[in-house]
């Protein structure tokens, strides 16, 4: 089976995120107001063959740990679709 | 009998001519090493160099981790040989677990070319052997992800075990503890993210980079593996 895998990669909590302050910092100035919390991560795209979906997972979250993702600074949340 | 330091070349490097350079100076010989060879063959020390290795995708050291010469680089350090990254090569050095925390982007997200005010915190590691605590080593910096983070525990660690090599007089780019540089348990690996190599010649603004070098130099010639 091929299964559709998105990989979101963000900063973990604590970890200070410049491009998210400077993005916050802006908003005012442009009208915005009210908006907290922004926090600027990657995404990542692609597809998996494997047996079933608990196997695609094992294979993704692997993956993350050992190269999508540098565990010291970052998370990954893993979205699998079945085809 | 001089020591001879192997500079790996990956792929978007683009300082290691200047610390072949600057190796000369300081009375070593330097030899390249080419990142997709599986052996760095008879060098006394490795220094990974600066740029933007594998064109800094994904994460700066993120795939040049996995290049074949890295598993004799990590075997090289197991051994006690001397590995010192510079910029591009402490990040490498961080993504390769053989130095702990991670650089991320400069706290004011500009990328940085500057001259930067040195402190030697510890003069216990193979780049800062000759040097006393408290010197003060005027280098270049060159970076936009030099902002060095780790979580408490691993700052209390290398507190305790005095593992910050260098600090910041004025800190550019955010780093904890204003770490401008840090070595492992070992003390044989250390990562900087300011430009020695830049700085070996009045010409250049400033010699403070030989001493760094200069004692890398003593350190592989005494601690051959």
């Amino acid at each position: 089976m091929t299964y559709s895998v998105l990989v979101e990669v963000q900063l973990r909590p604590g970890i200070a995120d410049p491009q998210g302050a400077t993005i916050e910092r802006a908003l005012p100035a442009l009208g915005f107001d009210g908006v907290n919390g922004v926090r600027v991560g990657k995404s990542m795209r692609f597809t998996v063959d494997a047996a079933d979906e608990a196997a695609a997972r094992a294979q993704v979250d692997e993956l993350c740990a050992r190269f999508l993702t540098n565990p010291v600074i970052e998370d990954a949340n893993v979205t699998i679709e079945a085809p | 009998m001089t020591a001879t330091v192997g500079v790996v070349q990956f792929p978007g490097t683009n300082c290691e001519h200047d610390v072949v350079e600057a190796v000369g100076a300081v009375g070593g010989s330097a030899t390249l090493l080419w990142h997709g060879d599986g052996s760095i063959g008879d060098v006394d020390a490795v220094v990974v160099p600066g740029g933007f290795a594998h064109g800094d995708y994904l994460r700066p050291g993120a795939i040049a981790r996995f290049s074949p010469i890295m598993a004799a680089v990590a075997d090289f350090a197991e051994r006690g040989g001397p590995v010192v990254g510079i910029c591009n090569g402490f990040q490498v050095l961080t993504e390769a677990g053989l130095l702990p925390g991670a650089l991320q982007k400069n706290a004011g997200l500009k990328f940085i070319c500057d001259e930067s005010q040195l402190r030697v915190a510890s003069n216990d590691s193979v780049l800062t052997g000759g040097t006393e605590v408290g010197d003060l080593l005027s280098v270049p910096i060159n970076h936009f992800e030099g902002n060095f983070t780790c979580d408490a525990e691993t700052e209390q660690r290398l507190v305790d075990n005095d593992q910050i090599v260098l600090t910041y007089v004025n800190n550019p780019n955010g780093s904890v503890a204003d770490i401008a540089g840090i070595c492992n348990e070992g003390r044989n690996v250390v990562g900087l993210m300011p430009h020695p190599e830049r700085a070996v010649s009045a010409l250049l603004g400033s010699e403070d980079g030989l001493v760094l070098l200069g004692s890398m130099i003593d350190a592989a010639a005494g601690a051959r593996v």
